[in-house]
């Protein structure tokens, strides 16, 4: 299971070609409201998400996920489980 | 915040679309001439965007059927079909449903929206999963919402990425249900229905495709991609609809399951919903007869598919990946939707206006689809109409 510094290392590789140049990630950043994500990129970065870590990303967990951090301790419990 | 604030994203979309294409939001069917054709705008039109694709709609043994059933039973049932809403018309459409495709058990829902929801939310529930072909559609998503199980999707059409999710949940040592459509509305494409079969066998997951699409249309009885394939042995469920090759109303679910029966009494939207009226039933049980014995129908169908595919791709219009009832014709920017369709519209032909996030890759959709009732003549008009859109606007080439 992958610590929770690398996972976030990772999805802000993952992230970089998504947003905008020049843009700032950090743990806080909202991923719709400050990075602009449609919910096209947003599935298109849980496709490579799921690639990078080998996992599957239920639906279901997406309301749950406003930040950077959200997501990153979804991947984190869901590397956990399966 | 008052109730209706979370809709003024919607209200400035609705305000952006209407500014640029005002009739798009005032579409009425004044008057109704066939199966193919209505009175718009006070403008006879060919009707292009529909799923009437038999034609079935106006069939005269169908009419006659659903006005007998409403002189003898009336208008509706008024009641659930757990209650007072099983008539003898909706027991016989489950066994001529069965017979047809070959399986135990049918059960027949008040609309095809109605079977996904009912199906979906049964047969799965919580620590069990879904997993469906992201293009699936809005029926097949709500009734996941519904299911309270865990919802995963594939890549469209993608049997490798199905295997690799499988493999991933394997561990999980549950219930898991795949879902795919036969033919997919949207761009008219087939699921690879052999490859998807041989990998949830593989794992050993259950498999329920949608042949909303696809019935009456594939498949050398008609019975839709399952049979098409040679793989109905290994669908578990299918689900379908009566509102498009049956031109009527309704839903059904058909399996070899004999546990089938049993969904009724756990599903909430089949116990809580009226059942579908004696007239919609009628025209159903005849459309049924018709779509096995009036095999030129089918033909007549992929003949017309054929020839505005090819022609769509004669005018380099972007199409959808293989020929079918459903052509799409795909566009980058709303603005040249807006005018091709207006343009249509214009020259007498309605198609449909499909934009994003709507569409599957975010770009804006003319849906055109043909019917099996499209007479060579407003098959040429089409075309023509298509030709002249295409001479009126810059849309960029597809490559």
């Amino acid at each position: 299971m992958q610590g929770y510094e690398n996972i976030l290392q990772e999805l802000n590789r993952i992230l970089k070609p998504f947003v905008p140049l020049g843009q700032a990630i950090n743990e806080d950043t909202d991923m719709v409201a400050d990075l602009g994500l449609d919910s096209l990129k947003v599935m298109k970065i849980i496709e490579s998400v799921e690639d990078s870590f080998d996992i599957s990303i239920p639906l279901n967990v997406l309301p749950d996920v406003r930040t950077v951090k959200d997501f990153a301790l979804q991947i984190q419990k869901i590397n956990g489980n399966q | 915040m008052a109730i209706f604030d979370k809709f003024q994203q919607l209200a400035a979309a609705r305000k952006e679309i209407a500014q640029n294409c005002n009739s798009f939001f005032n579409i009425v069917m004044e008057e109704i001439i066939s199966g193919t054709e209505a009175v718009v705008n006070g403008r006879p039109t060919i009707l292009a965007g529909s799923n009437n694709y038999l034609g079935l709609s106006f069939d005269s043994g169908c009419i006659e059927a659903a006005c007998e059933a409403a002189r003898k039973e009336g208008t509706g049932t008024t009641g659930s079909r757990m209650a007072n809403g099983t008539f003898s018309g909706h027991v016989a459409l489950e066994r001529e449903l069965a017979e047809f495709f070959k399986r135990q058990g049918a059960i027949v829902f008040s609309t095809g929206y109605i079977a996904n929801l009912a199906m979906l939310s049964t047969l799965v529930g919580p620590g069990e999963i879904i997993l469906l072909d992201a293009d699936c559609h809005a029926s097949i998503y709500d009734g996941c919402r519904l299911a309270g199980a865990e919802v995963h999707r594939f890549r469209h059409n993608d049997p490798q990425d199905l295997e690799k999710r499988l493999r991933r949940l394997e561990k999980r040592n549950t219930n898991i249900l795949v879902v795919v459509e036969g033919l997919y509305s949207m761009m008219g494409d087939r699921a690879p229905l052999a490859d998807i079969v041989a990998v949830k066998e593989k794992y050993g997951a259950y498999l329920l495709v949608d042949e909303a699409h696809s019935l009456g249309v594939l498949g050398a009885n008609g019975r839709g991609l399952a049979e098409e394939a040679g793989v109905e042995d290994e669908v578990d469920f299918v689900v379908g609809t009566f509102s498009k090759s049956l031109g009527a109303i309704g839903g059904f679910c058909v399996s070899n399951h004999p546990e089938l029966n049993l969904v009724r009494y756990a599903s909430r939207p089949y116990v809580f919903t009226a059942s579908s009226s004696p007239s919609v039933i009628a025209s159903t049980r005849k459309a049924l007869q018709l779509l096995k014995t009036r095999t030129e129908l089918r033909q007549r169908l992929w003949e017309n598919a054929n020839m505005l595919y090819q022609k769509m791709q004669n005018l380099n219009f972007l199409v959808g990946p293989e020929p079918s009832p459903i052509v799409a014709v795909r566009l980058k920017g709303k603005a040249e939707a807006f005018a091709l369709w207006s343009g249509l519209l214009e020259h007498g032909v309605y198609v449909n206006l499909v934009l994003p996030p709507a569409t599957p890759d975010g770009n804006c959709l003319l849906r055109c689809s043909v019917s099996a009732g499209h007479t060579p003549e407003q098959m040429e008009r089409i075309c023509q109409a298509f030709t002249a859109v295409r001479e009126l606007t810059a849309v960029p080439q597809a490559v």
